[in-house]
């Protein structure tokens, strides 16, 4: 169902009536285009480069799912959503899944009627604070300044964390990443407590990043999680298996340079359910079979992506921690491909 | 008679309701009621179903949830376990300072720099033609960025008044830090304090009032309500005789003395800021005025105050030149022809502009989220609005505060407007 | 000694003496600089505080200023060329301006189209010219001007022609349903009928006529999504899109706020009063996550949109108050005089009251619009990528993390540029209509 919509001498054509109705694959198929909703703007995860194409970790699962779902990585529409826009947004229609840093809780899923596909990245709240005020634990921080950035989870985390062990603090909302740094680095506020990928990341830049330390306290699980809306599971299927197999191309060995080899076929009969080349997956998630193998060629596979963007190589310089696959010790454990 | 009066209503036809100028404005105005009705009924049935489809039907009841979060700034006691609705009273009154304080000083900067713009030293009045200049061209949220990140880059941490070598040292005889965190004023504190009076026995709603503050206002007013007697007099006075008593310092002791004396019975005393050798928490005692009400509360009254300066500006200059040129003649000095006989014709001109100008600097301290400044757009339509998801109470109730904010301002001004008009002869 | 001067004065002087020199010290730089810096010892204070003022600040800023940072590509390369320059890390990162700056202008537009939005621009100044400088430019430029309006976002988000072109039909048959009911029956009847036929050509006619005219000739430009839309262009579009929408509605305000129709009255106070109560934040908050809610369910449409409608209801409530100032300046004698030449109500705002009025108040539209462009800037709040948005989006790439002034020094120039002038402009224009007037 189509109609136009005239606003005076603006012409718009304005997205398809009942969103729910028509579902949102065959939406985002009937359009070309994904519209992904990202950060405005977070180092590693979400950011314009100098010719305007977007860049990061959530940015690479935006692409992937395009290119699962299109057979493009690059048909995809940036949307960049703020903390309080990002809701609204997915759940008015104006994008079709969000990849933004969001914690995985139990209002938002329920409440809020979202439909979270799995954790693209676990992460929890940590503190970083210079090495000369002589902290060596979260509970030592008493009276201290913290900066945070509002609209998140880590404003709750915080105010419970130091309710609970009884101790003052003066919280120091901020509304950007770059603000908190400029602030925490002048030495406005004594802490900068975000979740523990920002905070290393955020440390990587410094001048000098030796003269701060993060604090050995994680005071709360944020699981980061893309999230679709409630009430369309075809959709919500196809982000979480793209998310799944991007997992499972790490655990397999499969690359974005193999990834055509190996799709001519292969010993291992999960691999080769995933790249299509045995069994009819892509059909029944209402794609065509070699879905997996394009949304793995676009940016490679979970660890590629995580090494490229955020990893050890990049200036951000995470670890894979807790984010490692349950083989090597970590959590990432995508169900089978069956 | 009665055929006279009867003959055109016997002669109604439905056409007169469009050509008869008698009925067609009436006609006008019911299509426009309707029009506009219907539009209404629209747009509340859509909001209607899309709640409804949300699973979100209109309900205040998160308000008396805790609120979860914790506010730096605050008039009033407030911790994180109190209600959303307090929470959104403590950012209310936020606003309300930043306001008052912002149109203060923007008033006493832009006519400062208002009258300057007219100096005659050249080199004083460009520089203010190029702050006005300066301050109108330059958005306001990026006057209270820039204001803030000043603060921040250019003030000592806490961190170095304190140690072996500070770098940094309290002003006026250890009593104000002026930190990169905010500035730490001394206390006011009684030591024979009356305590606060509650209000409302529930402890989520609760409403203390200082009753050592209510004693002081009390013992103003009743100052004040002495003073005016004695000016009266002195004006029954003044009108029979025709020579005017001197009143200044009677009424300055009248109205300071009563608040002396509670003052002192209440035993009121300053305690300052005290440095301790924590590296933590370097500074305490005091009070403490955060930088981001600094920044918001400077970069406002600058911003304003430009608007001001021009308002001033053009209303001294509608002042005609004869009458500068008639209290020169009556040897007045130039001073004091701008105080007593420029302003105050020019302040009639003032007036409704500044008025508009206030409001404007009510409706920009909005901006606060900005710089973190927990203002009511902070609380209520930013972290309660984002905790709860509940957008469309969230930002009616905002929308309401402000207009509610906005009308009573014009309406106090449009008084004193009245007041202070020429009353023409 | 003596007392009579008749006949003991020895010397009548019978030429004027030539005039003497002022004292050297009341002429040329001394005697300026005597007269309008050190007159009296206040202003000498005053002289010597500004200049120390003056000074400080020009040093701070000039040192920071110049500094060899131009080609640097990230700021950890900037550290490094400054720290070998001796002086630690003072010093601008200018890398990122040279990196961004075609980003700040033009946000992710597409390259290739950059000539679109700036012949936009470029056209505006023309379209503009008949309003704004009458007398220089000839009058048949004003069916350009009509023509804009429709040329301007075609050029901006390309597109099919027939978008526009069925957009200005609508007026059209507005116009000639107007023209042939009016004459049959009332004014009234016509006005009614007219906008009723133009919303049912827009809401529902045009959409399957552009669609046909499309698929037969499918004449037109590269689409461009307002998505793509960023930077200064993003918000000079907001601002010029908010204030030419603003005119007719802030007109029909105004005449209804002014009108004798007590309903239509308080409808318009109760708009006008409600949009300037409100900060533009929270009518912002209304466009990211309410407007949909108000609409027909399913109904979304992007962002940039929403924006653009909330601005322009904003625009339109300043535009209302700016123009009842043009109305009420007219003199009395105006009105009356229409009157008596038998003129109706519209006749009479069209030929005579409007035309003074509007002329009145350009002044005052031209600062509304530096107010509103001014205010665009408070979309970065809500995720928008404007000049402001952009910069933090900048900062968040990890080779310029941790830039600020830089950026936003490059933003508030910029800004300062285009509002500085457009004031420049309309306190000329208020000197030139002030002389027209006495």
């Amino acid at each position: 169902m189509k109609k136009s919509v005239y606003f005076g001498v603006l012409t718009v054509a304005s997205l398809a009536a009942g969103a729910a109705a028509a579902g949102t694959l065959d939406d985002v198929k009937a359009r070309g285009k994904l519209n992904c909703g990202v950060t405005t703007g977070l180092v590693g995860f979400a950011a314009p480069d100098a010719n305007g194409v977007w860049e990061g970790f959530d940015v690479a699962l935006c692409r992937a799912v395009a290119a699962a779902v299109l057979g493009d990585g690059n048909s995809v529409e940036f949307v960049p959503t703020t903390g309080k826009t990002r809701f609204t947004a997915l759940a008015s229609g104006e994008i079709d899944m969000l990849a933004r840093n969001t914690t995985w809780t139990f209002s938002r899923d329920v409440d809020l009627k979202f439909e979270f596909v799995g954790v693209n990245y676990y992460d929890g709240q940590g503190f970083m604070v210079p090495k000369e005020l002589g902290v060596t634990s979260a509970k030592d921080l008493d009276g201290a300044t913290v900066c945070i950035q509002t609209g998140t989870t880590t404003e709750l985390n915080l105010a419970d964390f130091f309710r609970a062990n009884n101790i003052s603090y003066e919280p120091v909302p901020i509304e950007t990443n770059a603000e908190a740094q400029q602030q925490y680095l002048a030495g406005a506020c004594d802490v900068y407590t975000t979740d523990a990928s920002g905070l290393a990341a955020t440390r990587a830049t410094f001048e000098k990043p030796g003269d701060h330390i993060l604090l050995p306290e994680i005071i709360s699980k944020e699981p980061l999680a893309p999230l679709v809306r409630h009430g369309d599971s075809e959709w919500a299927d196809v982000v979480r298996w793209t998310l799944n197999a991007l997992i499972s191309a790490e655990e397999y060995g499969i690359t974005k340079a193999n990834a055509e080899e190996m799709s001519k076929g292969s010993d291992n009969p999960e691999i080769n359910r995933i790249l299509g080349s045995e069994g009819t997956l892509g059909e029944m998630l209402g794609l065509d079979n070699a879905w997996a193998k394009r949304a793995i060629m676009v940016g490679g596979n979970y660890g590629e992506i995580f090494d490229a963007n955020i990893g050890e190589s990049t200036p951000i310089a995470l670890s894979r921690g807790l984010n490692a696959q349950w083989t090597k010790g970590g959590l990432l454990y995508s169900p089978p491909f069956r | 008679m009665t055929t006279i009066t009867e003959a055109p209503r016997a002669q109604f036809r439905l056409s007169m309701l469009l050509y008869d100028t008698r009925y067609r404005s009436g006609t006008i105005q019911i299509i426009a009621l309707f029009g506009f009705v219907l539009m209404a009924g629209w747009l509340i049935s859509n909001t209607m179903n899309n709640l409804a489809a949300l699973g979100k039907p209109i309900d205040f009841g998160f308000f008396a949830e805790p609120a979860s979060y914790d506010i730096n700034q605050r008039l009033l006691d407030y911790n994180s376990r109190d209600t959303h609705l307090r929470a959104a009273f403590i950012g209310l009154l936020n606003t309300l300072v930043v306001a008052v304080l912002g149109c203060i000083t923007a008033t006493v900067l832009g006519v400062l720099i208002g009258v300057l713009r007219l100096s005659k030293n050249w080199l004083v009045a460009r520089l203010m033609t190029i702050y006005v200049e300066l301050f109108r061209n330059v958005p306001v949220l990026l006057w209270i960025v820039f204001t803030m990140a000043i603060l921040i880059e250019s003030l000592p941490q806490p961190r170095d008044f304190i140690g072996d070598a500070p770098t940094a040292f309290m002003g006026l005889f250890n009593s104000i830090a002026a930190t990169n965190q905010g500035t730490w004023l001394p206390e006011v504190l009684f030591s024979r304090s009356l305590g606060n009076l509650h209000l409302f026995g529930e402890a989520r709603l609760r409403f203390d009032v200082s009753l050592d503050l209510v004693a002081i206002l009390v013992a103003l007013g009743i100052g004040i309500f002495g003073a005016r007697i004695v000016s009266r007099r002195a004006e029954r006075i003044q009108s029979e005789t025709g020579v005017r008593p001197k009143t200044g310092i009677i009424n300055f002791l009248i109205i300071a003395l009563p608040v002396l004396v509670v003052l002192v019975a209440l035993g009121f005393y300053l305690d300052g800021p005290h440095l301790t050798t924590r590296k933590l928490k370097p500074i305490e005692g005091g009070t403490l005025i955060r930088n981001s009400l600094i920044a918001l509360w400077l970069a406002l009254s600058l911003y304003t105050a430009a608007f001001i300066a021009e308002i001033v500006r053009a209303g001294i200059m509608a002042i005609s030149h004869g009458q500068t040129e008639a209290a020169a003649a009556l040897g007045i000095r130039p001073g004091r022809i701008m105080r007593l006989v420029i302003l105050p014709q020019a302040l009639r001109v003032i007036i409704p502009p500044l008025i508009s100008n206030y409001l404007n600097l009510t409706k920009n301290s909005s901006l606060a989220i900005a710089v973190g400044y927990m203002d009511i757009t902070g609380t209520l339509g930013g972290i309660t609005l984002n905790q709860t998801g509940r957008e469309l109470e969230c930002i009616l109730l905002l929308m309401l505060v402000y207009l509610s904010i906005s009308l009573s301002i014009s309406a106090v001004m449009n008084w004193y407007n009245e007041s202070v008009k020429l009353r023409e002869r | 000694m003596s007392n009579t001067h008749a006949d003991t004065v020895a010397f009548v002087r019978d030429t004027m003496l030539p005039q003497q020199e002022p004292p050297p010290s009341s002429v040329g730089a001394v005697g300026w600089a005597r007269a309008n810096l050190f007159s009296g010892w206040f202003n000498t204070i005053l002289t010597f505080v500004s200049i120390l003022v003056i000074g400080f600040v020009l040093y701070e800023i000039l040192s920071w200023v110049f500094s060899p940072t131009w080609n640097a590509g990230s700021l950890r390369e900037c550290r490094e060329i400054l720290s070998a320059g001796g002086e630690a890390t003072r010093g601008a990162c200018w890398g990122v301006i040279r990196e961004r700056w075609i980003q700040l202008l033009f946000g992710f537009y597409p390259a290739d189209l950059y000539w679109r939005p700036i012949l936009a621009f470029i056209l505006l100044g023309v379209a503009l010219a008949p309003v704004l400088f009458a007398d220089k430019v000839p009058s048949q430029l004003i069916w350009f001007s009509a023509i804009y309006p429709f040329l301007f976002p075609w050029l901006l988000w390309g597109g099919t022609i027939w978008g526009p072109l069925s957009a200005l039909a609508g007026f059209v048959i507005g116009y000639f349903v107007f023209k042939a009911l009016s004459e049959v029956t009332s004014t009234l009847i016509g006005i009614i009928a007219a906008v009723v036929a133009a919303l049912l050509w827009w809401l529902v006619l045009s959409g399957y006529v552009v669609d046909a005219l499309n698929s037969i000739l499918p004449i037109g430009i590269q689409a461009v999504e307002s998505r793509n839309f960023g930077g200064f262009m993003l918000s000079i579009t907001i601002g010029v899109v908010a204030i030419a929408c603003s005119l007719p509605l802030g007109i029909v305000l105004a005449l209804g706020r002014q009108s004798d129709l007590m309903i239509v009255k308080y409808i318009c106070v109760g708009f006008i009063e409600f949009v300037r109560g409100v900060p533009l934040i929270t009518l912002l908050f209304v466009a990211s996550v309410l407007l949909n809610l108000f609409l027909p369910p399913g109904t979304t449409f992007d962002i940039i949109l929403r924006v653009l409608i909330m601005v322009t209801l904003f625009a339109s409530a300043y535009m209302a108050e700016v123009i009842r100032g043009g109305l009420a300046a007219l003199p009395k004698g105006q009105y009356e005089g229409a009157d008596s030449l038998g003129l109706n109500y519209w006749q009479a705002q069209r030929l005579v009251i409007m035309p003074q009025a509007l002329k009145i108040s350009i002044p005052g539209i031209v600062s509304t619009f530096i107010g509103v462009f001014k205010d665009t800037t408070l979309v970065s709040i809500i995720g928008l990528l404007d000049p402001l948005g952009l910069s933090n989006a900048i900062r968040a790439d990890s080779n310029w993390n941790g830039v600020v002034w830089e950026l936003y020094g490059f933003i508030a120039a910029m800004f300062f540029i285009f509002c500085f002038s457009m004031s420049r402009y309309s306190m000329y224009l208020e000197r030139k209509l002030r002389t027209g007037h006495r």
